[in-house]
């Protein structure tokens, strides 16, 4: 038996390993990835999370400001959240809800709320926290409500699922259109390498907000609202795929002088083998932090039409949607509550762009 | 040299070309054309127009033609400056637009000077002294600056400017001299009020641009000949600024030509939420309203300003940066 030396550990550590062991150095990559993962659990379990139907209306509601949980009642753990009353305003006679302090309604785990299918299978219609009894105007308004009444936390919770995805789904198709042009380009070089370059270059010196707001714009009205998500993340990732390429290509580039690609050239290996069992590994840890780093910048870009009301639309809860309702300052000042969408675009662009960071410097274990 | 400049000139070119071409596509998209909009903006004030009337028009203004000649005299009347008639003002686009285009360009400029002026000392200081306590308070400001989009960054300020100090930080120019003509007093107010927009819009490109000088600067100092010039005893600013710095700093001044469309892109959406007299509402009103013409010149001259603004901070560049005409390439 030997002891195993430092030197040994790093000598005889796979790839996987070194990229592992660097990127745990970057403290901030590391928690952001437990912050990514847990922005994806929520988006996978939001309708279990949510307190209640994000969609549904109610006047009564209108914005209510948010209200905590109160989880101990003299001493005891026993959650309740104060039930809702209606009281008239002596000069104007309109009824404004208030939270009534002599009402105390029970918070119940697992209650029962409007239907849904959990994970798309299961139809159920429990939810992880949730008032039951009471009156139909009374719940649980941890971020406070919206104009018509809805319940902010909820339809932030919900929002996860559609501001996630098209970031994903934006990515995916920026993913296969920069490997494809980006791996022809730097693999064939020539006249189709100087093509593919130009249009990227061209592509890049246009600003995008202009350009993407003049084709969200012309999206029919009639659309649906699964034909816009679609539509827009074709639009996103139209501009988003050049930095992936250059990436691609880089990286080709870069190998394609490597020796052992030149080694197994010479020992025979066909093109496709070269590409996928000897280039392929050394670069995806590239394009995956790449990917990561795009993919806020997807996120974004779907906050900000959606903002200015060229992106989704209502039905559709996605975040930008939620900010919308922010862009009246005096509504805003009335009900600041409302910038609390503000707070997961944040958080998330944050940790993707942390997750990317580290992913990027663990991408070359061997510097 | 030569070279350099011709190529550089030929790309600004195709990239205008391919920025009509898109604009084109842009008028054309929504359904209907020009005249039906036209007819119909006409038929709610009361007016009628004939089958007939109508024809002409669309005869007149090519638009039975093929797409591709109706681009041909597109592109003819916009080389001439005629971008048609405005059909939300009823006015020459051109007239409707206004100061609105410089203002723009004035912000963004604003914002990338800048970008730089923060980015560089920052960027070099986090390479150097990386995984540093400063490091990690240069690269958290600079993710949190990436991270907030800068139209919630100006809706957070509007905000609580107009909480915490009952006035409206928006706009560029002060009451008094919102309608006035262009005189020193006004230009001198559009420079007091230029600081917020452009702060708002820095924020992230430099957090973009402090990253790359500290990638660059990094990959720099390992190289051997830092290790070089540190044993034969040079002073530690001297090994750091004198060559790291130089070879780092080409591939962060060539990223300006994707900086500044980014600043363009960016103060659209920031100049909504903050009120600025620029392109960006226009440009939303424009597209709202289906007023394609106007929308459709303004993505054209937003795009051109911007080829014509980057072109501009290249030559310079290349003027400061030797090696950018030596190699031929930006």
């Amino acid at each position: 038996m030997t002891v195993a030396t430092a030197d040994d550990r790093f000598g005889q550590a796979t790839q996987l390993q070194l990229t592992w062991w660097r990127f745990r150095r970057h403290k901030l990559a590391v928690i952001s990835l437990f912050v990514v993962a847990l922005f994806y659990l929520i988006a996978i379990f939001a309708d279990l999370l949510a307190f209640s139907d994000p969609h549904a209306t109610d006047a009564r509601r209108s914005y209510i400001p948010p209200q905590g949980i109160h989880w101990f009642d003299d001493g005891e753990f026993r959650p309740f959240v104060y039930g809702l009353k209606g009281v008239r305003d002596p000069k104007t006679f309109k009824i404004a809800y208030a939270p009534d302090l002599t009402r105390k309604l029970p918070v119940t785990f697992f209650a029962h709320g409007y239907s849904y299918n959990l994970l798309w299978l299961i139809p159920t219609d429990r939810h992880l926290l949730g008032v039951e009894g009471g009156q139909p105007v009374d719940g649980i308004f941890l971020l406070g409500t919206d104009q018509l009444g809805r319940d902010l936390y909820s339809r932030l919770i919900v929002a996860t699922r559609i501001s996630l995805s098209i970031g994903l789904a934006g990515v995916s198709l920026s993913l296969l259109l920069g490997v494809l042009l980006g791996g022809i380009s730097g693999l064939y070089g020539g006249i189709v390498d100087t093509l593919i370059q130009r249009v990227i270059e061209v592509l890049r010196s246009i600003p995008t907000i202009p350009l993407w707001m003049g084709l969200a714009a012309a999206l029919p009205n009639t659309w649906s609202v699964t034909q816009i998500y679609f539509a827009i993340t074709i639009i996103i990732s139209l501009v988003g795929w050049t930095e992936l390429a250059r990436v691609v290509r880089g990286r080709f580039l870069a190998l394609r002088e490597e020796d052992f690609v030149i080694a197994a050239e010479l020992a025979g290996a066909g093109q496709l083998r070269i590409i996928f069992r000897h280039m392929l590994p050394s670069f995806a840890s590239h394009v995956i932090a790449a990917v990561s780093l795009a993919l806020p910048a997807m996120i974004v870009s779907e906050t900000s039409l959606s903002y200015l009301g060229l992106g989704l639309r209502a039905p559709a809860i996605s975040w930008g949607i939620l900010l919308q309702d922010t862009q009246n300052v005096q509504v805003l000042a009335g009900a600041p509550w409302l910038l609390a969408a503000a707070v997961p675009v944040i958080l998330v662009i944050l940790a993707f762009n942390f997750l990317g960071d580290g992913l990027r410097d663990a991408a070359d274990p061997y510097g | 040299m030569l070279i350099y400049l011709t190529r550089r000139l030929g790309l600004a070119l195709v990239t205008c070309a391919a920025i009509s071409v898109l604009t084109f596509v842009i008028i054309r998209l929504p359904p209907g054309d020009f005249v039906d909009a036209y007819i119909a903006n006409l038929a709610s004030s009361g007016s009628v127009v004939t089958a007939e009337q109508a024809q002409s028009m669309r005869h007149e203004y090519g638009l039975d033609r093929p797409a591709v000649v109706q681009y041909a005299l597109w592109m003819q009347r916009v080389l001439r400056g005629d971008f048609g008639i405005s059909m939300m003002w009823r006015r020459p686009v051109t007239e409707v637009i206004g100061d609105r285009l410089w203002l723009t360009m004035v912000v963004s400029f604003a914002a990338l000077f800048l970008t730089w002026f923060i980015a560089l000392p920052i960027g070099i200081y986090s390479a150097v002294r990386q995984y540093s306590i400063g490091d990690y308070v240069a690269t958290m400001l600079g993710f949190i600056g990436l991270a907030i989009p800068n139209f919630l960054l100006a809706l957070i300020l509007m905000y609580a400017g107009f909480r915490y100090f009952g006035l409206s930080v928006g706009g560029l120019f002060s009451a008094e001299y919102l309608q006035a003509p262009w005189s020193w007093g006004r230009v001198w107010d559009l420079l007091t009020h230029i600081p917020l927009p452009a702060c708002v819009l820095a924020l992230a490109g430099t957090a973009h641009q402090i990253r790359i000088m500290r990638a660059n600067l990094l990959d720099e100092l390992r190289k051997p000949y830092v290790v070089t010039a540190r044993a034969k005893g040079l002073t530690e600013r001297h090994v750091v600024l004198k060559y790291p710095v130089r070879a780092a700093l080409n591939p962060f001044a060539s990223s300006i030509a994707y900086l500044f469309p980014y600043l363009v892109s960016g103060s659209i959406i920031v100049s909504l939420v903050l009120g600025l007299p620029t392109v960006g509402p226009l440009l939303l009103q424009a597209l709202v309203a289906q007023d394609m013409f106007l929308a459709g010149t303004i993505v054209l001259l937003l795009g051109v300003m911007t080829v014509i603004g980057t072109l501009v901070s290249d030559l310079l560049l290349m003027w400061i940066e030797p090696r950018i005409r030596l190699q031929g390439r930006a």
